[in-house]
């Protein structure tokens, strides 16, 4: 059979299972050269007009830990001692954090981004999804650099567990992508849903050890116990900085648990794109 | 190979909804339907209408379909369609092959960057892996003809320019069907002209799908012609001739053409070609270089003292390009009364191929002065049939000497 073959067709009972299961991978395939180009052209252009240029990346958790340093030592919030340096522990946690939270927005804000190409070009849609992946590791990798760096110089050295932070670091993207993709059909009909992630992740931020510890016996603590976002930040933030895991079966489980959501969000994000051509036109 | 059908639509429709909000619901309904692996329904709901209605046909490789109508006909619809873009709400179609689609030149091309770098960019877009675009650079950059400005950010481009780089890479695909939408409308002429070349080259081992508003184009590319109105397909036949006239009269309804004038009225028209009669309801079809009469029926409520007709010849896109008239006394009408028959004989109408119109004017002349009593825009159609398919209308068959 021509291998180019294609059916458009209402009936979805006409498509056959396999191609319904094997065309996400091979569109994933094809899409691996786009997708990196993608990357490179934005990369390239956010910060080819701009003074600072890459340094931008670097600013914002600078700033926000400078913030969190500076509420901490005049007493405004008080916070329980940390395993490492409190710089450190708010830097590796809000990094970290935007992972996730980058994660989360970018299937929606790529797609946006895009919409107008998506009603003019068939193009494997994967691309999108690839290349905001590749752009939050783009920006990770960056940030690690002066992670490393701070970490050095504050005298905290990772360990043989440093081997295990990658996992982590993709269990925090895995989730992100997972729900992203959910979200991002919904958010490309409605508004609302662009200006309700950013909401809802601010106050899930709280609820996570992003730049505070989970210690003590609050309602905040159980509640930070149970969030599945804690075993991911911990583990990330411990491998990373040569403390031990922690919750680690919590860690499996919710891995485990993340590989069908996931794959329900590609399916999802797929057949819905003709779906938002259609309702948002060119 | 030659008889192979690439691209088969069988009973395509889609669905269209006006109201925003409504659509935007349906949508909501649409992604959980899909979600959970339900068809879409295929009962209208309330405000939405068919943009696409049953429509069917075939494309074999190295024909070409043209696919014409009134704006807003479902011409584009269609093509989202065909593209993957949109999946019909009713029917199916068959894409036996790789997509090429010039919808938009220069998809994916980011202003901020330069030429150079955007031809990475789109050719990425339209499906070309790295390695590819490599190759074909330097084609690309000779084929686009814009080499001082390749360092430069697009956003500093003229149009032309853009659609120059734009096409320049998307000529480099080599697809089994490719989908056209009338992209080629800007650029120069030499630019035009080298993308109808190029499209030539790419027509033998394609099966082309072209939408365009042009008949000249339509009429020089196409193999079979679709005419679709409100969504339905209102003519589909390998007559393209007859397809483009069929167009043509759908707008002749609108652009009545028949005018009273203050003395005199135009009460009828008819041209007559080798036993073919045409009138203002039913074409006339000629055969290229065929003798042509024009007979004017004129009924005059005041006697005319000195009568003159003007006749001009139109091109579908309204451009004049030949006129006939009796101001030279050809033929003399003095004191015209009640009814007139003026015919005009002319022995070969070296015309290309394609749809013109007659205009008619009728005037007086009255101590040298002329006066436009009458005029009629588009009084009549006719189509001209034959090998020639050329930009200008008039094709000569000259005698051709080695000297």
């Amino acid at each position: 059979m021509n291998p180019h073959y294609k059916l458009y067709t209402a009936e979805a009972g006409k498509k056959s299972r396999y191609s319904l299961f094997s065309a996400p991978f091979k569109d994933l395939a094809d899409s691996q050269g786009l997708a990196m180009r993608l990357t490179i052209r934005d990369i390239k252009s956010s910060y080819r007009g701009s003074f600072l240029g890459v340094l931008w990346i670097f600013i914002t958790p600078l700033m926000n830990t400078l913030i969190w340093m500076m509420l901490n030592v005049s007493g405004v919030v008080r916070i329980a001692e940390t395993p490492i340096p409190y710089p450190v522990y708010i830097f590796t946690g809000t990094m970290l954090w935007s992972v996730f939270t980058e994660s989360l927005l970018s299937p929606l804000n790529q797609t946006t981004s895009s919409k107008s190409i998506l009603s003019k070009i068939n193009f494997p849609k994967e691309a999108l999804i690839l290349s905001g992946i590749y752009k939050i590791l783009f920006n990770t990798g960056i940030k690690l650099i002066l992670m490393f760096g701070t970490m050095l110089i504050l005298g905290v050295y990772p360990d043989w567990h440093l081997l295990f932070f990658p996992i982590a670091l993709f269990s925090l993207m895995f989730a992100g992508t997972a729900f992203g993709m959910l979200a991002a059909p919904l958010g490309l009909l409605y508004g609302d849903v662009g200006r309700i992630i950013p909401m809802a992740t601010q106050v899930l931020m709280y609820m996570s050890p992003v730049v505070y510890v989970m210690k003590g016996e609050g309602v905040l603590q159980k509640v930070m116990a149970i969030n599945p976002l804690t075993p991911l930040l911990v583990n990330a933030r411990n491998w990373l900085t040569g403390l031990h895991s922690e919750q680690i079966y919590y860690f499996i489980g919710i891995n485990l648990v993340l590989i069908p959501v996931f794959f329900a969000g590609w399916l999802f994000y797929r057949v819905s794109i003709p779906i938002i051509v259609e309702r948002s036109g060119s | 190979m030659q008889e192979e059908v690439l691209i088969r639509a069988e009973h395509v429709s889609k669905k269209f909804c006006r109201d925003l909000k409504k659509s935007l619901w349906y949508g909501m309904q649409d992604l959980g339907k899909a979600a959970v692996g339900i068809s879409p329904s295929q009962q209208l709901r309330p405000h939405e209408f068919w943009a696409v209605n049953d429509i069917s046909f075939e494309v074999k490789r190295g024909e070409c379909l043209g696919l014409i109508g009134h704006n807003g006909a479902g011409k584009s619809t269609l093509l989202k369609m065909l593209n993957g873009l949109l999946t019909p709400d009713k029917g199916s179609i068959e894409m036996k092959g790789r997509v090429g689609a010039l919808i938009e030149l220069g998809a994916g091309f980011n202003p901020i960057l330069t030429g150079r770098e955007n031809i990475f960019n789109n050719a990425a877009i339209l499906g070309f892996s790295k390695k590819e675009t490599l190759d074909k650079l330097d084609e690309i950059i000779a084929f686009a003809d814009i080499e001082d400005f390749l360092d430069t950010p697009v956003q500093n481009y003229s149009s032309g320019m853009r659609v120059r780089l734009g096409f320049a890479v998307a000529a480099q695909m080599k697809p089994d069907i490719l989908i056209i939408d009338e992209v080629l409308a800007v650029g120069d002429m030499g630019f035009v002209l080298k993308c109808f070349n190029r499209m030539d080259e790419l027509l033998k081992d394609t099966a082309l799908i072209l939408v365009s508003h042009s008949m000249p184009q339509i009429a020089r590319m196409c193999t079979q012609v679709l005419l679709m109105s409100k969504g339905q397909n209102q003519y589909l036949s390998n007559d393209v001739s007859t397809g483009i006239t069929r167009y043509y009269e759908m707008f002749g309804e609108e652009i009545n053409s028949f005018s009273e004038g203050e003395k005199v009225d135009l009460s009828d028209i008819t041209l007559l070609s080798e036993g073919n009669k045409g009138t203002r309801t039913e074409n006339l079809l000629m055969d290229y270089a065929a003798p042509l009469e024009i007979q004017i029926e004129i009924t005059c409520r005041e006697a005319v003292e000195y009568m003159w007709v003007y006749l001009a010849f139109y091109d579908k896109e309204q451009r004049i390009f030949a006129e006939v008239n009796n101001f030279t006394d050809a033929l003399t009408l003095k004191r015209v009364e009640n009814k007139v028959i003026v015919s005009a004989y002319i022995p070969s109408l070296p015309f290309a191929q394609g749809a013109y119109s007659i205009s008619v004017g009728i005037g007086e002349e009255q101590n040298g002065a002329r006066r436009t009593l009458l005029r009629s825009q588009s009084a009549i159609y006719f189509t001209v049939h034959g090998k020639h398919h050329g930009w200008a209308p008039i094709q000569y068959e000259p005698e051709w000497k080695l000297l």
